[in-house]
């Protein structure tokens, strides 16, 4: 529990560093159906074994439980994988990330001989996805079978091989004859480092850890940040090979460094969440508080760190019923069970004589009651007239809506804000919250209600708001009509004539020119 | 009869010739450019009437241009013929200049009037 606690922490300081400033979107149900819709199996399995194990990754993050069956066919390509000898690293170490997850049955032999394989493959290992894909099997074969002897003998050797990659700004190269240096291949090479620290058979040099740890420092310095706040790391060559996005990117380092830092105890896990944590929205405040009043003299502190963390989750709701009440006695005239969590449709009637209630209970997964943030009525005429009505909260009974058509009080002023409507009215109940993953917005069902007539002065339904698409929506296209071009003689015509109009000035000239 | 009347009409031509030919060399020019300007005046119409009216602008511009020089050119002549004795003071290159100031500001119009 309390490494599960510890990890969940992780991923939340990873979270702060890509989203410090913005607003944390929960993980709701529509990224569950986003998922489950982008990874949809075709004939029992995923593809490659990459695509397998992304997919079940997505599942298993966002906490989906009723997967695809895909395990049959995956399992089976996992096991032909690990069996061949031909297979290469990256299927094996997918395969391996795969079994993970799907827990497949694979016997100590597959294990020991791909053990022994990934062992001779990073003996003469030169590029840095060799080092990756063989060193993460190992780390993986170590987590699924204890038997297998994975420790590395000479961690060491290893450790500095993948070192000599680095670069002095803190990235990495994918190979020694490669000069592209990659912010995600730094990522993938902490990733590795720390698999080597994990499978030393003996202490690792302490003085190559703070050296990698200064390049941690240094890959830090190359941080960006978003608009909004958010930090991110992003390659510096964009047309680099091999180009990943900042996301991806930004995963590749936080996936290393927490990795580094889970195998070098460079980094304290907080393990404060209380038992009374629930859903909502809280602000972690990390400030320094010295233990010891003496060493106020000695350190200065300062500073605040706000996070602000969503709790989410399913929030129960039980007790919901809709009754028609009689207004003098308060007896009950009819009530009817609701199920909110589905498909609803009662049908009931009342008089402007009698009451309409609505109740139900929202209780937290710790039993706790819940008061969502919304909680609104719908009740729509047929002629569309719509009455919005806030669903209040009163004392013991949460989350009552009492719905007077009539109160001896109120008479004139329900029945008017109905505008003395009769007639069939649908029932809509919206109950949404930031934290609460069931937020919903339901139809209920119906209740035909009898109003008195109109008298005379009474007010008439507003009319129907116009749709704004016809309003600000985009007009009809203009097409620019030009007006047809004139009819134009023929141009030998016009030519004859041309020469034909300096006729008169040739004879003039001639006429002129016998006078002189 | 026929007879009579075609040499009748021959004598009147040759008279109004031989009456025509003391007009002294001046009055002939600027008779020889109304004739000119009328003739082209003329075929701009039988054009029009041909193709049609369309640029009526540029027709009224290029009739109206001639016609005008035509008046502004017989106004010229009654000025310098010296047998018109209301005129008897005024010299021929006054005249002149009127001429030539009035088509100025003729053609200005009709440029204007061209579109």
């Amino acid at each position: 529990m309390a490494r599960n606690l510890g990890g969940f922490l992780v991923l939340f300081l990873a979270i702060a560093i890509c989203e410090a400033a913005s607003i944390f979107q929960p993980i709701s149900d529509s990224h569950r159906s986003a998922a489950l819709e982008l990874f949809s199996p075709t004939d029992g399995s995923f593809g490659s074994l990459e695509d397998t194990y992304e997919a079940l990754r997505t599942f298993e993050i966002l906490g989906i439980k009723k997967r695809p069956d895909i395990s049959t066919a995956s399992c089976q390509s996992v096991s032909e994988t690990l069996g061949s000898s031909t297979s290469s690293l990256k299927d094996v170490f997918h395969a391996l990330k795969v079994n993970n997850i799907l827990k497949c049955k694979v016997n100590d032999e597959t294990f020991q001989g791909v053990a022994k394989r990934l062992k001779a493959v990073l003996n003469d290992a030169s590029s840095l996805l060799d080092f990756y894909y063989s060193i993460g099997s190992l780390v993986l074969i170590k987590d699924q079978n204890s038997e297998v002897d994975v420790l590395l003998h000479d961690a060491d050797g290893v450790f500095r091989s993948i070192k000599a990659l680095s670069q002095s700004d803190g990235r990495w190269r994918y190979s020694s004859n490669n000069p592209e240096s990659s912010t995600y291949a730094a990522g993938l090479a902490l990733e590795a480092l720390a698999g080597t620290v994990s499978l030393a058979s003996s202490e690792i040099d302490q003085s190559l850890i703070v050296t990698l740890k200064n390049d941690i420092v240094k890959l830090f310095d190359s941080i960006e940040k978003y608009d909004d706040g958010s930090f991110y790391f992003d390659e510096k060559l964009v047309d680099a090979r091999e180009h990943q996005g900042p996301l991806s990117t930004t995963s590749s380092v936080v996936r290393g460094f927490t990795a580094f830092a889970s195998v070098t105890s460079g980094i304290h896990f907080l393990d404060v969440l209380p038992k009374s944590v629930d859903v909502g929205n809280y602000k972690f405040v990390f400030e320094i508080v010295l233990h010891d009043s003496e060493d106020k003299n000695v350190y200065a502190t300062g500073g605040q760190t706000q996070v602000p963390v969503f709790v989410t989750g399913l929030i129960k709701i039980d007790n919901a019923e809709i009754a028609v009440l009689d207004s003098d006695h308060g007896s009950v005239e009819t009530q009817k069970k609701l199920d909110l969590a589905g498909e609803n449709a009662v049908s009931l009637s009342a008089n402007h004589l009698q009451k309409l209630r609505l109740s139900f209970r929202l209780a937290t997964p710790r039993g706790n009651i819940f008061k969502p943030h919304q909680a609104f009525l719908k009740l729509r005429h047929e002629t569309k007239v719509e009455h919005i009505f806030v669903v209040g909260n009163s004392g013991k009974q949460f989350e009552i809506i009492l719905v007077k058509f009539l109160g001896s009080t109120d008479f004139l002023g329900l029945v008017e804000k109905f505008f003395y409507l009769s007639g069939r009215y649908d029932i809509e109940l919206t109950v949404g919250d930031a934290v609460m993953e069931n937020s919903f917005l339901r139809a209920v069902g119906h209740v035909e209600l009898d109003l008195p007539e109109a008298p005379e002065k009474a007010p008439r339904p507003p009319p129907l708001a116009v749709d704004p698409s016809s309003r600000y929506g985009p007009k009809a296209e203009i097409t620019h009509i030009f007006r047809s071009p004139e009819k134009r003689p023929p141009q030998e015509l016009s030519l004859a004539f041309l020469g034909l109009t300096l006729l008169p000035l040739v004879g003039f000239l001639i006429g002129v020119s016998f006078f002189y | 009869m026929v007879k009579t009347t075609s040499k009748d009409t021959q004598a009147l031509f040759h008279s109004l010739r031989s009456a025509y030919a003391t007009t002294p060399t001046n009055l002939k020019i600027i008779d020889l450019y109304v004739v000119f300007s009328v003739f082209t005046a003329l075929i701009q119409v039988v054009y029009m009437a041909i193709v049609g009216s369309f640029p009526f602008n540029s027709f009224l511009s290029g009739v109206l241009s001639c016609i005008g020089t035509a008046v502004l050119a017989v106004c010229l002549r009654i000025q310098v013929n010296k047998e018109n004795k209301e005129f008897k003071d005024l010299p021929p290159e006054r005249a002149f200049a009127d001429f030539v100031l009035c088509n100025l500001v003729l053609h200005l119009v009709i440029m204007n009037f061209l579109g």
